[in-house]
Protein backbone atom coordinates (compact mmCIF):
# COMPACT_ATOMS: atom_id res chain seq x y z
CA UNK A 1 0.00 0.00 0.00
CA UNK A 2 1.48 3.72 -0.73
CA UNK A 3 1.55 6.12 1.69
CA UNK A 4 -0.48 8.60 2.54
CA UNK A 5 -3.69 6.88 0.83
CA UNK A 6 -6.46 7.79 2.37
CA UNK A 7 -10.04 8.26 1.12
CA UNK A 8 -12.55 10.72 1.54
CA UNK A 9 -16.30 10.72 0.42
CA UNK A 10 -18.99 13.81 0.84
CA UNK A 11 -22.52 12.64 0.48
CA UNK A 12 -26.12 13.41 1.96
CA UNK A 13 -27.38 11.23 4.69
CA UNK A 14 -30.76 11.63 3.69
CA UNK A 15 -32.22 12.15 -0.12
CA UNK A 16 -35.87 12.17 -1.39
CA UNK A 17 -36.50 9.19 -3.98
CA UNK A 18 -36.12 10.42 -7.52
CA UNK A 19 -33.88 12.93 -6.41
CA UNK A 20 -30.47 13.47 -8.21
CA UNK A 21 -28.22 13.92 -5.56
CA UNK A 22 -23.96 15.01 -5.77
CA UNK A 23 -21.75 12.76 -4.84
CA UNK A 24 -18.08 13.75 -4.22
CA UNK A 25 -14.90 11.73 -3.58
CA UNK A 26 -11.66 12.59 -3.20
CA UNK A 27 -8.74 9.79 -2.16
CA UNK A 28 -5.35 11.12 -1.04
CA UNK A 29 -2.45 9.32 -3.02
CA UNK A 30 0.65 10.52 -5.30
CA UNK A 31 -0.24 8.98 -8.24
CA UNK A 32 3.50 8.53 -9.57
CA UNK A 33 2.98 8.37 -13.71
CA UNK A 34 5.81 6.21 -14.00
CA UNK A 35 7.04 9.03 -16.75
CA UNK A 36 9.60 10.85 -14.23
CA UNK A 37 12.98 9.75 -13.16
CA UNK A 38 14.48 10.00 -9.66
CA UNK A 39 18.07 11.64 -9.17
CA UNK A 40 20.06 8.59 -10.45
CA UNK A 41 18.44 8.95 -13.63
CA UNK A 42 16.11 5.87 -13.20
CA UNK A 43 12.78 6.00 -13.68
CA UNK A 44 10.27 6.01 -10.71
CA UNK A 45 7.85 2.89 -11.18
CA UNK A 46 4.14 4.09 -11.99
CA UNK A 47 1.80 3.72 -8.76
CA UNK A 48 -1.32 5.54 -9.48
CA UNK A 49 -5.04 3.99 -8.41
CA UNK A 50 -6.39 3.08 -12.11
CA UNK A 51 -9.64 2.65 -11.00
CA UNK A 52 -12.63 3.60 -9.02
CA UNK A 53 -16.24 2.67 -8.76
CA UNK A 54 -18.97 3.22 -6.95
CA UNK A 55 -21.97 0.70 -6.50
CA UNK A 56 -25.67 1.40 -4.95
CA UNK A 57 -26.76 -1.75 -3.11
CA UNK A 58 -24.78 -4.03 -5.39
CA UNK A 59 -25.54 -2.13 -8.55
CA UNK A 60 -22.86 0.08 -10.43
CA UNK A 61 -23.38 3.09 -10.50
CA UNK A 62 -19.89 4.86 -11.87
CA UNK A 63 -17.58 2.74 -12.96
CA UNK A 64 -13.64 4.72 -13.57
CA UNK A 65 -11.00 3.27 -15.53
CA UNK A 66 -7.67 5.82 -14.71
CA UNK A 67 -4.04 6.74 -16.90
CA UNK A 68 -1.25 7.80 -15.91
CA UNK A 69 -2.04 11.47 -16.53
CA UNK A 70 -4.47 11.48 -13.70
CA UNK A 71 -3.16 14.08 -11.36
CA UNK A 72 -2.17 13.80 -7.74
CA UNK A 73 -5.16 12.87 -5.15
CA UNK A 74 -7.80 11.82 -7.72
CA UNK A 75 -11.10 13.77 -6.97
CA UNK A 76 -14.87 13.02 -8.62
CA UNK A 77 -17.35 14.55 -8.17
CA UNK A 78 -20.82 12.83 -10.04
CA UNK A 79 -24.69 12.78 -9.54
CA UNK A 80 -26.87 9.63 -8.81
CA UNK A 81 -30.73 8.88 -8.18
CA UNK A 82 -30.67 6.80 -5.37
CA UNK A 83 -34.34 4.73 -5.20
CA UNK A 84 -34.48 3.46 -2.31
CA UNK A 85 -32.40 3.51 1.42
CA UNK A 86 -29.32 1.78 1.31
CA UNK A 87 -25.91 1.76 1.13
CA UNK A 88 -23.40 3.43 -1.68
CA UNK A 89 -19.76 1.79 -1.60
CA UNK A 90 -17.24 3.22 -2.72
CA UNK A 91 -14.28 1.26 -4.58
CA UNK A 92 -10.33 2.49 -5.68
CA UNK A 93 -8.37 -0.01 -6.88
CA UNK A 94 -4.18 0.75 -7.00
CA UNK A 95 -1.33 -0.56 -9.23
CA UNK A 96 0.04 -2.04 -6.27
CA UNK A 97 -3.04 -4.22 -5.86
CA UNK A 98 -3.82 -2.69 -2.68
CA UNK A 99 -8.05 -1.94 -2.55
CA UNK A 100 -9.22 0.77 -0.96
CA UNK A 101 -13.37 0.78 -0.09
CA UNK A 102 -15.59 3.41 2.20
CA UNK A 103 -19.13 3.42 2.60
CA UNK A 104 -21.98 5.92 2.74
CA UNK A 105 -25.23 4.97 4.05
CA UNK A 106 -28.24 7.03 2.72
CA UNK A 107 -31.58 7.21 3.66
CA UNK A 108 -34.23 7.86 1.21
CA UNK A 109 -38.04 9.33 2.22
CA UNK B 1 -32.67 34.20 -38.06
CA UNK B 2 -32.65 37.37 -40.20
CA UNK B 3 -30.05 39.05 -41.31
CA UNK B 4 -31.01 42.12 -39.97
CA UNK B 5 -31.86 40.82 -36.42
CA UNK B 6 -28.23 39.46 -36.41
CA UNK B 7 -26.67 42.72 -37.23
CA UNK B 8 -28.72 44.56 -34.42
CA UNK B 9 -28.01 41.65 -32.15
CA UNK B 10 -24.11 42.28 -33.14
CA UNK B 11 -24.33 46.38 -32.42
CA UNK B 12 -25.90 45.99 -28.93
CA UNK B 13 -23.00 43.89 -28.20
CA UNK B 14 -20.94 46.09 -29.29
CA UNK B 15 -22.36 48.90 -27.48
CA UNK B 16 -21.94 47.30 -23.95
CA UNK B 17 -19.11 48.82 -21.93
CA UNK B 18 -16.09 46.82 -22.93
CA UNK B 19 -15.20 44.79 -19.32
CA UNK B 20 -11.36 43.71 -19.86
CA UNK B 21 -11.49 40.24 -19.04
CA UNK B 22 -8.34 39.96 -16.62
CA UNK B 23 -10.59 42.76 -14.41
CA UNK B 24 -11.25 41.65 -10.83
CA UNK B 25 -15.13 39.83 -10.95
CA UNK B 26 -17.85 41.07 -8.69
CA UNK B 27 -18.08 37.31 -7.05
CA UNK B 28 -19.09 36.55 -3.70
CA UNK B 29 -16.90 34.49 -1.17
CA UNK B 30 -18.56 32.11 0.89
CA UNK B 31 -16.50 29.27 2.45
CA UNK B 32 -18.98 26.26 3.22
CA UNK B 33 -22.23 28.60 2.57
CA UNK B 34 -21.33 30.06 5.62
CA UNK B 35 -18.79 32.34 6.39
CA UNK B 36 -18.42 35.05 4.46
CA UNK B 37 -15.23 36.29 3.60
CA UNK B 38 -13.93 40.47 2.20
CA UNK B 39 -12.70 40.19 -0.54
CA UNK B 40 -12.45 43.51 -1.03
CA UNK B 41 -12.09 46.54 0.72
CA UNK B 42 -10.76 50.48 1.05
CA UNK B 43 -7.18 50.34 1.21
CA UNK B 44 -5.39 51.19 4.16
CA UNK B 45 -4.04 54.68 4.86
CA UNK B 46 -0.43 53.87 4.43
CA UNK B 47 -1.47 53.09 0.22
CA UNK B 48 -3.04 56.59 -0.08
CA UNK B 49 -2.60 57.39 -3.48
CA UNK B 50 -1.75 54.15 -4.33
CA UNK B 51 -4.12 52.13 -4.53
CA UNK B 52 -8.10 53.16 -3.73
CA UNK B 53 -9.08 49.64 -3.28
CA UNK B 54 -7.57 46.43 -1.98
CA UNK B 55 -8.78 43.34 -3.94
CA UNK B 56 -7.69 39.57 -3.03
CA UNK B 57 -6.39 37.50 -5.49
CA UNK B 58 -9.68 35.59 -5.74
CA UNK B 59 -11.19 38.04 -7.88
CA UNK B 60 -8.49 37.49 -10.47
CA UNK B 61 -9.52 33.66 -10.96
CA UNK B 62 -11.50 31.34 -13.09
CA UNK B 63 -14.85 30.30 -11.38
CA UNK B 64 -13.89 26.69 -11.16
CA UNK B 65 -10.62 27.65 -9.38
CA UNK B 66 -12.89 29.83 -7.15
CA UNK B 67 -15.36 27.57 -6.70
CA UNK B 68 -12.91 25.12 -5.07
CA UNK B 69 -12.22 27.59 -2.51
CA UNK B 70 -15.97 27.69 -1.47
CA UNK B 71 -16.09 24.54 -0.20
CA UNK B 72 -13.40 22.91 2.43
CA UNK B 73 -14.26 19.41 0.64
CA UNK B 74 -12.88 20.67 -2.35
CA UNK B 75 -10.30 22.62 -1.57
CA UNK B 76 -7.28 20.43 -1.81
CA UNK B 77 -5.15 22.55 0.39
CA UNK B 78 -6.98 20.60 3.25
CA UNK B 79 -5.18 17.99 2.71
CA UNK B 80 -2.18 19.65 3.58
CA UNK B 81 -3.98 21.12 6.89
CA UNK B 82 -4.58 17.48 7.50
CA UNK B 83 -1.15 15.91 7.59
CA UNK B 84 -0.07 19.18 9.57
CA UNK B 85 -2.80 18.12 12.47
CA UNK B 86 -1.35 15.19 13.09
CA UNK B 87 2.15 17.02 13.37
CA UNK B 88 0.41 18.86 15.72
CA UNK B 89 -0.03 16.23 18.34
CA UNK B 90 3.19 14.41 17.39
CA UNK B 91 5.76 14.47 20.06
CA UNK B 92 9.37 14.84 18.34
CA UNK B 93 12.19 16.27 20.16
CA UNK B 94 14.59 15.90 23.82
CA UNK B 95 11.69 17.93 25.63
CA UNK B 96 9.06 14.98 24.50
CA UNK B 97 6.72 17.74 23.88
CA UNK B 98 4.69 18.14 20.92
CA UNK B 99 3.04 21.22 19.77
CA UNK B 100 -0.13 20.81 21.73
CA UNK B 101 1.60 20.32 24.76
CA UNK B 102 1.60 23.70 25.56
CA UNK B 103 -1.07 25.10 22.99
CA UNK B 104 -3.43 22.66 23.19
CA UNK B 105 -6.22 22.64 20.30
CA UNK B 106 -4.95 23.75 17.13
CA UNK B 107 -8.00 26.19 17.38
CA UNK B 108 -5.64 28.30 20.48
CA UNK B 109 -4.12 29.55 17.13
CA UNK B 110 -7.27 32.18 16.34
CA UNK B 111 -5.98 35.25 14.94
CA UNK B 112 -2.07 34.07 14.86
CA UNK B 113 -2.20 34.82 10.99
CA UNK B 114 -3.93 38.19 11.18
CA UNK B 115 -1.03 39.66 12.88
CA UNK B 116 2.07 37.92 11.32
CA UNK B 117 4.94 39.19 10.10
CA UNK B 118 4.91 40.68 13.79
CA UNK B 119 8.03 42.42 15.53
CA UNK B 120 9.15 39.82 18.74
CA UNK B 121 10.48 42.10 21.53
CA UNK B 122 12.35 39.29 23.24
CA UNK B 123 14.20 38.82 20.14
CA UNK B 124 14.42 42.26 18.93
CA UNK B 125 13.64 41.08 15.51
CA UNK B 126 10.37 40.98 12.98
CA UNK B 127 9.33 37.04 13.06
CA UNK B 128 7.54 35.39 10.26
CA UNK B 129 4.88 32.12 11.29
CA UNK B 130 7.48 30.36 10.29
CA UNK B 131 9.69 31.99 12.10
CA UNK B 132 7.75 31.31 15.33
CA UNK B 133 7.16 27.52 14.60
CA UNK B 134 10.90 27.06 14.30
CA UNK B 135 11.32 28.54 17.48
CA UNK B 136 8.94 26.53 19.34
CA UNK B 137 10.77 23.58 17.90
CA UNK B 138 13.99 24.55 18.76
CA UNK B 139 13.69 25.97 22.22
CA UNK B 140 10.57 24.10 23.79
CA UNK B 141 10.45 21.01 21.83
CA UNK B 142 14.17 20.61 21.41
CA UNK B 143 13.46 19.51 17.99
CA UNK B 144 14.96 20.33 14.26
CA UNK B 145 14.01 22.88 12.73
CA UNK B 146 11.66 22.43 9.64
CA UNK B 147 12.79 23.53 6.57
CA UNK B 148 11.70 27.16 6.23
CA UNK B 149 9.38 26.40 2.70
CA UNK B 150 9.19 22.85 3.11
CA UNK B 151 6.16 21.05 2.85
CA UNK B 152 5.60 20.22 6.66
CA UNK B 153 6.69 23.73 7.39
CA UNK B 154 3.95 25.18 4.43
CA UNK B 155 1.28 22.94 5.66
CA UNK B 156 1.93 23.64 9.82
CA UNK B 157 1.54 27.42 8.43
CA UNK B 158 -1.73 26.02 6.86
CA UNK B 159 -3.14 24.60 9.72
CA UNK B 160 -2.69 27.96 11.90
CA UNK B 161 -3.92 30.34 8.86
CA UNK B 162 -7.00 27.84 9.03
CA UNK B 163 -8.19 29.05 12.52
CA UNK B 164 -7.72 33.24 11.38
CA UNK B 165 -9.98 31.95 8.48
CA UNK B 166 -12.82 35.19 7.81
CA UNK B 167 -10.61 37.54 10.38
CA UNK B 168 -9.39 40.64 9.16
CA UNK B 169 -5.53 40.86 8.68
CA UNK B 170 -4.36 43.46 10.65
CA UNK B 171 -0.38 43.39 10.75
CA UNK B 172 1.51 46.35 12.30
CA UNK B 173 3.37 49.04 10.71
CA UNK B 174 4.47 50.97 13.19
CA UNK B 175 6.59 51.18 16.27
CA UNK B 176 9.60 48.85 16.20
CA UNK B 177 8.19 46.89 13.30
CA UNK B 178 8.43 50.04 10.74
CA UNK B 179 12.26 49.82 9.54
CA UNK B 180 11.36 46.31 8.96
CA UNK B 181 8.11 47.63 6.78
CA UNK B 182 10.26 50.63 5.25
CA UNK B 183 13.01 47.42 3.98
CA UNK B 184 9.97 45.90 2.77
CA UNK B 185 8.43 48.85 1.05
CA UNK B 186 11.97 50.04 -0.25
CA UNK B 187 12.11 46.47 -1.81
CA UNK B 188 8.50 46.32 -3.35
CA UNK B 189 9.39 49.50 -5.45
CA UNK B 190 12.89 48.71 -6.43
CA UNK B 191 13.11 47.52 -10.02
CA UNK B 192 15.14 44.61 -10.08
CA UNK B 193 16.55 41.90 -12.86
CA UNK B 194 16.94 41.80 -16.87
CA UNK B 195 13.12 42.77 -17.18
CA UNK B 196 13.62 45.31 -14.84
CA UNK B 197 10.61 45.07 -13.67
CA UNK B 198 9.53 46.04 -9.72
CA UNK B 199 6.35 44.21 -7.54
CA UNK B 200 4.55 47.41 -8.11
CA UNK B 201 4.94 47.50 -12.12
CA UNK B 202 2.81 44.47 -12.27
CA UNK B 203 1.01 44.29 -9.14
CA UNK B 204 -0.30 48.04 -8.39
CA UNK B 205 0.57 49.33 -12.01
CA UNK B 206 -0.91 46.69 -13.88
CA UNK B 207 -3.44 44.16 -11.52
CA UNK B 208 -6.41 43.47 -14.09
CA UNK B 209 -4.27 43.38 -17.17
CA UNK B 210 -3.13 40.14 -18.79
CA UNK B 211 0.35 39.21 -18.37
CA UNK B 212 0.78 36.21 -21.21
CA UNK B 213 -1.89 34.05 -20.53
CA UNK B 214 -2.50 34.82 -16.60
CA UNK B 215 -4.42 37.61 -14.92
CA UNK B 216 -2.64 39.82 -12.58
CA UNK B 217 -3.33 40.23 -9.45
CA UNK B 218 -2.90 42.79 -6.49
CA UNK B 219 -0.20 39.90 -5.28
CA UNK B 220 -2.41 40.16 -2.21
CA UNK B 221 -0.90 37.85 0.38
CA UNK B 222 -3.95 37.15 2.78
CA UNK B 223 -4.96 33.75 0.78
CA UNK B 224 -1.33 32.00 1.88
CA UNK B 225 -0.58 29.22 2.00
CA UNK B 226 -2.31 28.87 -0.93
CA UNK B 227 -3.21 25.77 -3.05
CA UNK B 228 -1.32 25.84 -5.87
CA UNK B 229 -3.01 23.77 -8.71
CA UNK B 230 0.17 23.92 -11.11
CA UNK B 231 1.87 22.00 -8.14
CA UNK B 232 -0.68 20.30 -6.14
CA UNK B 233 0.52 21.29 -3.36
CA UNK B 234 0.48 24.37 -0.57
CA UNK B 235 2.92 27.21 -0.97
CA UNK B 236 4.06 29.32 1.32
CA UNK B 237 4.58 33.57 0.49
CA UNK B 238 8.50 33.49 0.06
CA UNK B 239 8.16 30.85 -2.29
CA UNK B 240 5.82 33.02 -4.81
CA UNK B 241 8.27 35.83 -3.90
CA UNK B 242 10.89 33.66 -5.19
CA UNK B 243 8.79 32.76 -8.20
CA UNK B 244 8.12 36.26 -9.14
CA UNK B 245 11.89 37.57 -8.87
CA UNK B 246 12.95 34.64 -10.91
CA UNK B 247 10.28 36.03 -13.01
CA UNK B 248 11.87 39.60 -13.79
CA UNK B 249 14.99 37.21 -14.28
CA UNK B 250 16.94 38.30 -11.01
CA UNK B 251 19.12 36.62 -8.41
CA UNK B 252 16.36 35.89 -6.06
CA UNK B 253 16.18 36.45 -2.32
CA UNK B 254 16.10 32.74 -0.23
CA UNK B 255 12.89 31.32 1.28
CA UNK B 256 13.44 32.87 5.11
CA UNK B 257 16.26 35.67 4.08
CA UNK B 258 15.76 39.09 5.93
CA UNK B 259 14.96 40.51 2.37
CA UNK B 260 11.54 38.30 2.01
CA UNK B 261 10.44 38.94 5.80
CA UNK B 262 10.52 42.93 5.47
CA UNK B 263 8.48 42.19 2.25
CA UNK B 264 6.28 40.08 3.62
CA UNK B 265 5.50 42.09 6.44
CA UNK B 266 5.08 44.94 3.24
CA UNK B 267 3.04 43.02 1.03
CA UNK B 268 1.11 41.66 4.51
CA UNK B 269 0.48 45.33 4.96
CA UNK B 270 -0.87 46.18 1.60
CA UNK B 271 -3.55 43.78 2.63
CA UNK B 272 -4.44 44.80 6.13
CA UNK B 273 -8.83 44.93 6.09
CA UNK B 274 -8.89 41.95 3.55
CA UNK B 275 -9.93 38.19 5.50
CA UNK B 276 -7.50 35.71 6.38
CA UNK B 277 -8.08 33.33 3.05
CA UNK B 278 -5.24 30.27 3.71
CA UNK B 279 -5.23 27.85 2.89
CA UNK B 280 -6.36 29.74 -0.43
CA UNK B 281 -6.79 27.92 -4.00
CA UNK B 282 -4.61 29.25 -6.77
CA UNK B 283 -3.39 28.80 -10.28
Amino acid sequence: MADGVKPRIKAPKSAKAGEAIVLKTLISHNMESGQRKNKDGSVIPRSIINRFTCEFNGKSVIDIKMEAAISTNPYFEFEAVVPESGELLFTWYDDDGSVYTDKKAIAVS
Amino acid sequence: MKFKQMTAIAALALALPTLSLADADDDKLVINGELEMVTKTAAPAHLDGALSEVISGWHFRDDDTQKMQMDDFDNAGMLGVEAAAEMWNAVDGSEGKSCASCHGEAESMKGVRAVYPKWNEAAGEVRTLEMQINDCRTTRMGAEELKYAGDEMTNMVGLISLQSRGMPVNVAIDGPAQATWEQGKELYYTRTGQLDLSCASCHEQNYGNMIRADHLSQGQINGFPAYRLKNAKLNGVHNRFKGCVRDTRAETYKEGSPEFIALELYVASRGNGLSVEGPSIRN
